[in-house]
């Protein structure tokens, strides 16, 4: 019989290689899965992993795909370490984009550059305000926020594709469920000329640098670990649990709030009921791979990024199916999750009495 | 390195660009496929799949086709068509509605590439648009539903509110109704083209509600499934279903691709392709029927297939009036015809449909 025994405390160091691990074994079992598919794989690996590194334009698409994972996962982040689960970023992501676009559409003929700034405003504040639910339900009555912030999910897109089929369907689209191009004013500013890659990609980078100073220079982060840790001996500490999980759960939604603000009015540049396309959950993944730190959040979402549009390039080049790159994709939490264990219990062999 | 040496290795360079280029004009078409949903989902895009296959099979060495599959209907899509524009692709269909705007964002980049859009309506000077009248498919087993329908209750499942979908619950309805007044719909809508698990809880969720012939406006082949376990009737959706519900399975609308994807090849081969917008049905054959199913009575058979020769004829127009609409004003006069404008934005269910549009 085998048997898991806690370790005493998981070694620092193995904790951190972990993830560079599993990316390691997916590697190695795609190479196996390729070769079943009867496809070279090598070149599958190589067209994945490093093609997209040497195409300019995929590059900056790295930006795109990357940015609203890293910025979501961030937020998530903070929860996650403090033993409050936002399963729901999807749901607030889309909530962002609602409002964020609503906003846009509202000032649809109207030129100024105060629009922007009130979109992302109203983005982060439809996000908040969605995973406010969770929360006040949570500190009111106890209940779950897993469920609750998942089934939010569902609510949000039939909201969100509700609206595009009623009050802010495009009036000149032939009735079909999409809302108008936004205007020049409401879509955000391209940082690299050509390209699709826009400031939300820096909004990302500004979110690593303060969640890093938020988690390790600031009292908030300290409560938010010691209460991930040892709530007990936070409740001894007068922090207060009820404040800690609004604000997790708050931050977590504005920041997919905004990610949503920044995909409608960058990428796609207006409202369609298909936006959320799982960014919301495709960040859990990240923000575990990268070990709930800021920067290792970054680093896991470059990575998830080179795997979507490797796996769109893998497609092209070699007619993979899109499925195979979803097992990879899978596959790497999976290991990042089965060395979790190994890192933090040893495997015993216990005898049959 | 010596200046000579220089500007020997720069006029090699250049040599080599200006062969690879003379070497680019010889080489195939290489003609790209963006898909919705999976090429096995047995419908839209499998047939659109078979339809790329009888492209290469028809033009041989002439052609290299690529597709991508699962392109959410999103901000992943431009990228796609964009890498695909980007990496030499000649022509590229993009066959689904949530396409338009990326594939004219691209377009506009790459002014050289010709691109055909299923199911929209904007088009470009390098854009055109195609798509087939579903509707007079729609009218045909709207007919044999009616006829094999014992509790006068027909399930639909729906994808998303767009005129196209409507349209086709109007003209199944119309038809149905015409060969039996005391047919009754049921609509539910599932806000998605593919998703087995979505469409097979719609399909159990209408069989128990009374009805027993299913049809679908959503890709996957759960429903047939469903309707065989259950022992109702059902008809197949953009390709032929049967092998999924032998007993349950009375037809399908097959959408037939191949000879307009053959054509547009032709097209831009002969440098003769300009940017248009088809809308062929029955008659062009791009709208096609699965084998109808041994049991149906002959005489059902026999009406289906008068309607199917009608419609080729054009005799018969799936929406004749009189006709009104659900809240009972009148919109087509006795004897009028709908105006393809018409139909093409239309946005409410006719008379007789209980349950309103979602908006």
């Amino acid at each position: 019989m085998l048997e898991l025994v806690a370790r005493k405390e998981a070694s620092r160091f193995m904790l951190w290689l972990t993830p560079a691990l599993a990316v390691v074994l997916t590697m190695l079992s795609g190479l196996a899965l390729f070769a079943l598919l009867g496809k070279d794989p090598f070149e599958a690996v190589r067209v994945i992993f490093v093609e997209p590194l040497l195409d300019p334009f995929s590059r900056t698409e790295l930006l795109v795909k990357g940015a609203p994972l890293v910025l979501i996962a961030i937020g998530l982040s903070f929860g996650f370490r403090a033993g409050i689960w936002n399963i729901g970023a999807e749901g607030q992501f889309t909530i962002g984009a609602l409002t964020a676009g609503a906003v846009a559409l509202a000032f649809w003929n109207v030129e100024g550059i105060w629009l922007l700034p009130l979109m992302a405003l109203a983005g982060a504040a439809g996000g908040a305000a969605w995973a406010m639910i969770p929360a006040w339900l949570r500190i009111r009555f106890n209940a779950n926020e897993i469920l609750v912030s998942l089934m939010l999910v569902y609510v949000a897109e039939l909201l969100l594709s509700a609206m595009v089929g009623g009050p802010l369907r495009d009036p000149d689209g032939f009735n079909f469920p999409e809302s108008r191009m936004f205007h020049d004013s409401a879509t955000l500013p391209i940082i690299i000329e050509g390209s699709r890659a826009h400031v939300g990609a820096l909004a990302a980078l500004g979110a690593v640098v303060i969640a890093y100073v938020l988690l390790h220079r600031h009292l908030f982060g300290f409560e938010v670990r010691l209460f991930g840790q040892a709530p007990r001996a936070a409740r001894f500490a007068g922090f207060r649990e009820a404040r800690l999980v609004a604000a997790c759960l708050g931050l977590s939604g504005a920041l997919a709030g905004l990610a949503g603000m920044f995909e409608a009015s960058g990428p796609v540049g207006q409202l369609v009921p298909a936006l959320p396309s799982g960014y919301g959950f495709t960040a859990i993944i990240v923000a575990f791979l990268g070990r709930l730190h800021p920067v290792g959040i970054l680093l896991a979402g470059a990575v998830m990024a080179l795997t979507y549009i490797g796996g769109e390039t893998a497609q092209m080049a070699m007619n993979l199916p899109a499925a195979a790159i979803n097992v990879f994709q899978g596959m790497l939490l999976f290991f990042l999750l089965g060395i979790d264990v190994l890192v933090n219990y040893r495997i015993r062999l216990r005898r049959a009495l | 390195m010596s200046l000579w040496k220089k500007a020997a290795a720069v006029m090699a360079g250049a040599a080599l660009a200006v062969f690879a280029i003379g070497a680019a004009a010889a080489e195939p078409l290489k003609i790209g496929f963006v898909y919705v949903g999976p090429t096995g989902d047995f419908g839209w895009t499998h047939e659109h799949d078979l339809a790329r296959q009888a492209v290469e099979a028809h033009f041989g060495d002439k052609v290299e086709t690529t597709y991508v599959e699962n392109v959410a209907e999103g901000p992943d899509a431009e990228r796609v068509i964009r890498q695909m524009a980007q990496s030499g692709h000649g022509l590229i269909f993009t066959t689904s509605f949530g396409f338009m705007n990326p594939t004219v964002k691209v377009a506009k980049q790459f002014p050289d590439v010709k691109f055909e859009h299923a199911t929209g309506y904007q088009r470009a000077d390098n854009v055109s648009t195609y798509s087939a009248r579903f509707y007079e498919g729609r009218h045909v087993i709207g007919l044999i539903a009616g006829k094999m329908t014992k509790t006068n209750t027909i399930g639909y499942i729906a994808s998303f509110p767009i005129p196209e979908v409507v349209r086709g619950i109007n003209a199944a309805y119309l038809a149905a109704k015409s060969v039996n007044p005391a047919v009754k719909f049921r609509i539910v809508w599932v806000n998605t083209w593919f998703d087995p698990g979505k469409e097979a809880d719609a399909a159990n969720a209408l069989i128990e509600q009374g009805a027993d012939v299913i049809m679908q406006h959503t890709d996957s082949a759960a429903p047939i499934t469903i309707a065989e376990e259950k022992g109702v009737l059902a008809f197949g959706q953009a390709s032929d279903m049967t092998r999924f519900g032998p007993k349950s399975h009375l037809t399908a609308i097959i959408d037939n691709w191949s000879p307009y994807y053959i054509a547009r090849t032709q097209a831009v081969l002969d440098g003769t392709w300009t940017s248009t917008d088809t809308w062929d049905g029955i008659a062009p054959g791009m709208v096609a029927f699965a084998p109808y199913n041994p049991a149906l009575p002959k005489e059902v058979v026999a009406l289906a297939e008068y309607a199917r020769f009608g419609i080729m004829l054009g005799k018969i127009h799936p929406f004749t009036g009189p006709i009104n609409r659900q809240d009972g004003t009148p919109w087509l006069a006795a004897g009028e015809t709908a105006s393809d404008g018409d139909l093409l934005g239309m946005n409410f269910y006719v008379e007789g449909i209980e349950g309103a549009l979602p908006k």
